[in-house]
């Protein structure tokens, strides 16, 4: 198989001592900065790209595959031990990991969510070297119908049929599309929405938007809310290992959670919330155990943990292969990418070959890199989770402003960043999802141009996105992703009403 | 803490609703003040009247939801502790912008947010964030060659 020997060539990349340090580097600070209360991964990556500005494109993607799983592993560090997850995909992690560090088994729900992370993140990964080459093969022939029609369900499933309100969400991606308008236009150089300010006619950073969004409407929202006693980490006692006991319970559970994980992380719907969810639920309902659930049992924390890392890979398939981001965390990685000059999409596979099997050799190493190293320094971690909150949220906004403006030195950047960071704080406050925004801030753009290419080539007829069956097929899909929420609900409460 | 809003009609979703529709009006605005056409197909402000279309639609949809009794309950919120990170970051804007450089704007917005948090010794803070902003700026100045805003400060190194 082709993609045997790519993945051999991109270990020889990866495997080069420079490129071992950056992977290294990548998986400590990932870690150390994921492992902090209130950070997820999408965070840790955007706090982080300014770090990576400097080195070379194959090094700082490498160092990058590294932020990224640091940053993964380090959100269920915390989840564990102090019960506060950085993001939704870890809160069924918190559920039962956290009552099993009360009961003193922190060390084996640690390591198992490790070891888990670790097996899934490992066959996912070789499910991603397999299917992004297929994958490309179909990508290659895609018009930009297609792909406005892949957008669109991206835009959909991001918004409307996740979340607590299909309104909530499509005003979000609204938001994240109004700032992709701002900017002058690829196609005609014509300047959109810059109110004629100069700084605004290269458009708006998608890291300042994320930055700002995430980073600093936390910071704004857990101060409004007077959370300044936070809970205390519990410490790990006993032996960090798991028992035989405990390895017989928990490899089923990894290799379901990673089944499960995979192929809905590689839908263009996404998210890692449906699969830690599901297979929470199919764990407790196969467990020999199911009376331990929601007191601590290991196969709550091995499975969601397995799946949560299983998606993470599958979100890769469509970033790499199509571009498309479809959570917060790879739309994160899309900017990191272009900010390096690289556009995900199949030419990617063609034109930058080394670097794309590069990173996927670096996902297997830094994969082996966390094993070796998070456990033995699980100490360290938890000293971390220790740091009093005003210093940790003050240096949260000191390290996000610097890299905006290491990134972009002007006072307008500074101001857009406070000015996002308040937006993202009433969208917390009053339930609306950020993810939305951020993508609709990277696809909006692309989208308007897809659209735009296909009317230009059909002498603007509209038909043509009908003509094609791809793209029939998917505006299909996508609209009735966004109107089956919608009768759904009115379903349900006519049924409620009945009653 | 919950707050109940002894009106019949949802305040929050009515003021998000006037603002998505202001957010229309400028979009729109914008839009039809772009000259050139595109020789086939769309031009560049089809885009914008979508947007700003779709921004109508949520405004209605708001609207129409703010008659309804609302689903999600509102905490209530230290808006004290919000004030202080604002000015917060008012301080490192302000510095930056006055030419006062990044650790003098850093040092501020360290302080302030501590304070936000609860902290009461702000000159403890004061000298932690400076040692933070120099730290900072050595690493990506010097080390990574980030160019960081400079200000009397900076210069000295």
């Amino acid at each position: 198989m082709e993609s045997i020997s790519f993945l051999l060539d991109g270990f020889s990349l990866a495997i080069q001592p420079a490129n071992l340090l950056y992977a290294a580097i990548g998986v400590i600070i990932g870690t150390a900065v994921g492992v902090l209360p209130g950070i997820g991964p999408a965070l840790t990556v955007a706090l982080l790209l300014p770090v990576t500005f400097k080195l070379d494109p194959g090094g700082s993607i490498i160092m990058f595959a590294g932020i990224y799983y640091g940053g993964m592993y380090g959100g269920s560090t915390t989840a564990i031990l102090l019960n506060t997850p950085g993001e939704s995909a870890s809160v069924v992690t918190a559920l039962e990991g956290n009552k099993m560090a009360r009961a003193g088994r922190g060390g084996p729900a640690l390591a198992t969510a490790a070891v888990g992370s670790f097996v899934a993140a490992l066959i996912a990964t070789l499910g991603l070297a397999f299917l992004a080459p297929m994958l490309v093969k179909v990508a290659v022939q895609f018009g930009p119908w297609d792909y406005f029609g892949l957008m669109l369900i991206a835009f959909v499933t991001v918004s409307a049929t996740f979340g607590s309100s299909p309104l909530r969400g499509l005003t979000s991606l609204a938001f994240g599309l109004w700032l992709g308008l701002m900017g002058i236009d690829q196609l005609t150089g014509q300047a959109r929405l810059t109110f004629g300010v100069p700084e605004l006619l290269d458009g708006v950073e998608v890291t300042t938007l994320a930055v700002g969004l995430f980073a600093i409407g936390e910071a704004l929202l857990v101060a409004s809310r007077h959370l300044r006693k936070p809970e205390q980490p519990i410490p790990v006692k006993g032996s960090i290992w798991m028992t035989k006991e405990d390895w017989k319970r928990s490899w089923k559970p990894w290799l379901r959670g990673t089944v499960i994980g995979f192929p809905i992380g590689a839908l263009p719907a996404g998210g890692a919330e449906i699969p830690t969810f599901l297979s929470y639920n199919i764990e407790r309902k196969l467990s020999r155990k199911p009376e331990e659930f929601g007191y601590g049992a290991i196969e709550g924390v091995a499975g969601p943990e397995a799946a949560n890392n299983a998606s993470a890979a599958g979100t890769l398939v469509p970033l790499l292969t199509l571009g498309l981001p479809t959570s917060a965390t790879a739309a994160v990685m899309l900017a990191g990418f272009q900010q390096y000059n690289i556009q995900p999409g199949p030419l990617l596979f063609t034109q930058h070959a080394d670097l794309v099997w590069g990173l996927v050799a670096s996902l297997f190493i830094a994969n082996v890199m966390l094993l070796v190293l998070n456990l033995p320094l699980v100490g360290i971690w938890v000293k971390l989770l220790k740091i009093p909150l005003p210093w940790l949220y003050a240096g949260i906004l000191v390290f996000a402003s610097m890299g905006t403006i290491a990134a972009n030195p002007s006072v307008v950047e500074l101001l857009l960043l406070s000015g996002f960071g308040a937006v993202g704080f009433l969208m917390r406050r009053y339930d609306y999802p950020i993810a939305p925004a951020v993508v609709g801030l990277i696809l909006g753009p692309l989208a308007d141009s897809a659209l735009r290419r296909s009317l230009q080539m059909s002498l603007g007829d509209p038909m043509i996105l009908f003509q094609h069956p791809g793209s029939a097929i998917m505006i299909g899909i996508a609209t009735i992703a966004l109107v089956a929420p919608f009768i759904f609900r009115g379903l349900s409460r006519f049924q409620q009403d009945e009653d | 803490m919950i707050t109940k809003t002894p009106s019949s009609v949802n305040r929050t979703p009515a003021v998000i609703a006037v603002v998505l529709f202001a957010v229309a009006a400028i979009t729109y605005w914008d839009a039809s003040h772009m000259a050139t056409r595109a020789t086939y197909g769309m031009s560049a402000s089809a885009a914008s009247y979508f947007v700003a279309l779709l921004f109508l639609v949520l405004g209605i949809g708001h609207l129409v939801s703010a008659f309804k009794p609302s689903d999600i309950d509102i905490e209530m919120a230290d808006w004290k502790a919000v004030a202080w990170i604002g000015l917060a970051l008012a301080g490192l804007v302000v510095s930056i912008w006055l030419g006062g450089g990044f650790i003098l704007g850093s040092t501020l917005l360290f302080a302030f947010t501590a304070r936000a948090f609860g902290r009461k010794a702000l000159l403890v803070d004061v000298c932690l964030g400076a040692v933070i902003g120099m730290f900072v700026f050595l690493l990506f100045n010097k080390l990574l060659t980030l160019a960081l805003p400079q200000g009397p400060l900076e210069r000295l190194f």
